[in-house]
């Protein structure tokens, strides 16, 4: 319960920063508005193409646009030697960790909810045809891609470089929850049926949400803290 | 002693690989219907057993060093994964070499390269990262929970990318599938991984006196510089 509730404190110390300052959001929105709007030179945006590959242009803007949220997740307590403070505090390194964890998802996925109707309007694609599950997948694939960023941006604070060995250590780990992801979001947005084929890829978003919560808060201190 | 005991094992491998070398391209003969390009196999197959074999070592020694916060361990698992991603990187070069004359491209986008490209990232990751980080300390801690993140990604990724990749049915898979080769075929493969796991060992023994020498000459300027 003391896990939970030290988790959301560090939640929302992160999300009242950020609504105050607006920096990453702000940041990390525009630039998932420019990607949208490179897309459409690559290929020609009115075409059918664009529904056969919603769901993996959908996912590259989100990656790329939590790169910039990720980043400052924990470079943002640098200054004034905050980070120090908080590892001084009560407040373990896993609790910091699923905090920052906890604030990092709530901005990308509100990050990912204005992009979506913003892309279905320029490429005229019917997002909207089952939103649950459509929610369901951005959560659940979000979730990954937040918990393995939030613990390499941990990872890297220190370094020279941060910026871009962030990226470079991020992308190919979280590979199999983004193709399960796109797959999912491609067939909700295209309006196919869900078959047996893709209740393979919840398993696989399910499984990676678990497995690297759990190493996430294993390591966290050893990370942080050592 | 422990010098004489490296080159007799060096000895012992060079001679293993020459024997076997002469059994692959002389007692062998072509297969029926690749030609001598099958031959490859036999550095392929044997150097894939090698690098997860090695990643898996560098997994033992990560954990090894966050139990012990031993440096040694740190050594262990920093070498096995650069001659790990050595023996990757030949997977990836001999397969394309095949694959070049077998299927007349260089890659595909087939399940098993796609997987071991990205494990090849991953890896390739931990020896970026080691290079940024200067303390050595916290450099062992750092890496070490990288290592162990990288690993349990690796089986997902292998698994996963077979499912993604297999649903849209490609010809190229119906190779894999056909029969295991013949006795007298296959011994040369375990063989030849016997003489790469020698190596690697020896490699990384290396490597690891490499790292102890370097933490000597980093304690030695320390003190001079307190001096």
């Amino acid at each position: 319960m003391n896990f939970l509730r030290n988790s959301l404190s560090i939640a929302g110390k992160d999300l009242r920063s950020e609504l105050r300052g607006k920096e990453t959001i702000n940041a990390s929105l525009s630039f998932a508005l420019v990607i949208l709007l490179l897309f459409s030179f690559a290929f020609d945006p009115g075409s059918d193409l664009v529904r056969d590959i919603s769901g993996g242009l959908l996912w590259l803007v989100y990656a790329f646009s939590s790169a910039l949220i990720l980043n400052r997740s924990f470079a943002r307590e640098l200054p004034n030697d905050c980070l120090d403070a908080l590892l001084a505090s009560p407040v373990s390194g896993a609790e910091l960790f699923f905090g920052k964890s906890l604030a990092n998802f709530t901005l990308l996925l509100g990050v990912e909810i204005v992009c979506l109707p913003v892309f279905g309007i320029f490429y005229d694609v019917r997002w909207a045809q089952r939103p649950g599950l459509l929610f369901l997948v951005l959560v659940l694939g979000t979730w990954v891609l937040t918990v393995i960023g939030t613990m390499f941006s941990a990872l890297t604070v220190n370094l020279r470089l941060r910026e871009l060995m962030l990226p470079a250590l991020v992308y190919p780990m979280i590979i199999p929850a983004m193709m399960g992801a796109i797959q999912l979001t491609t067939v909700l947005v295209s309006g196919q049926p869900i078959g047996k084929d893709n209740q393979f890829w919840f398993k696989v978003l399910i499984g990676m949400d678990i497995i690297f919560t759990l190493l996430g808060i294993a390591l966290a201190d050893v990370v942080l803290v050592g | 002693m422990r010098e004489r005991i490296l080159y007799i094992l060096a000895a012992v491998a060079l001679a293993l690989f020459l024997w076997n070398l002469q059994t692959i391209f002389k007692v062998l003969p072509d297969e029926a219907n690749q030609g001598p390009i099958y031959r490859i196999v036999y550095f392929h197959v044997p150097s894939i057993f090698t690098g997860f074999t090695l990643f898996f070592v560098a997994l033992v020694s990560s954990i090894g060093y966050l139990w012990t916060k031993d440096l040694r361990w740190d050594g262990v698992a920093a070498g096995a994964t650069e001659v790990g991603l050595a023996f990757a990187s030949v997977v990836l070069v001999t397969g394309m070499i095949w694959a070049r004359i077998i299927w007349g491209i260089w890659w595909t986008w087939d399940a098993r390269l796609t997987s071991m490209l990205i494990c090849w990232l991953l890896y390739a990751g931990y020896l970026m990262l080691r290079r940024a980080v200067d303390e050595p300390a916290q450099r062992a801690r750092l890496s070490a929970a990288l290592s162990i993140f990288a690993f349990a990604d690796v089986i997902v990724v292998w698994k996963s990318i077979e499912w993604f990749r297999t649903q849209h049915p490609q010809p190229v898979l119906s190779i894999r599938n056909g029969g295991g080769m013949a006795p007298g075929m296959e011994a040369p493969i375990y063989l030849n991984y016997l003489v790469m796991l020698i190596l690697s060992a020896i490699l990384v023994i290396l490597r690891l006196r490499q790292e102890n020498i370097k933490r000597e000459i980093d304690a030695l300027r320390r003190f001079a510089h307190a001096l």
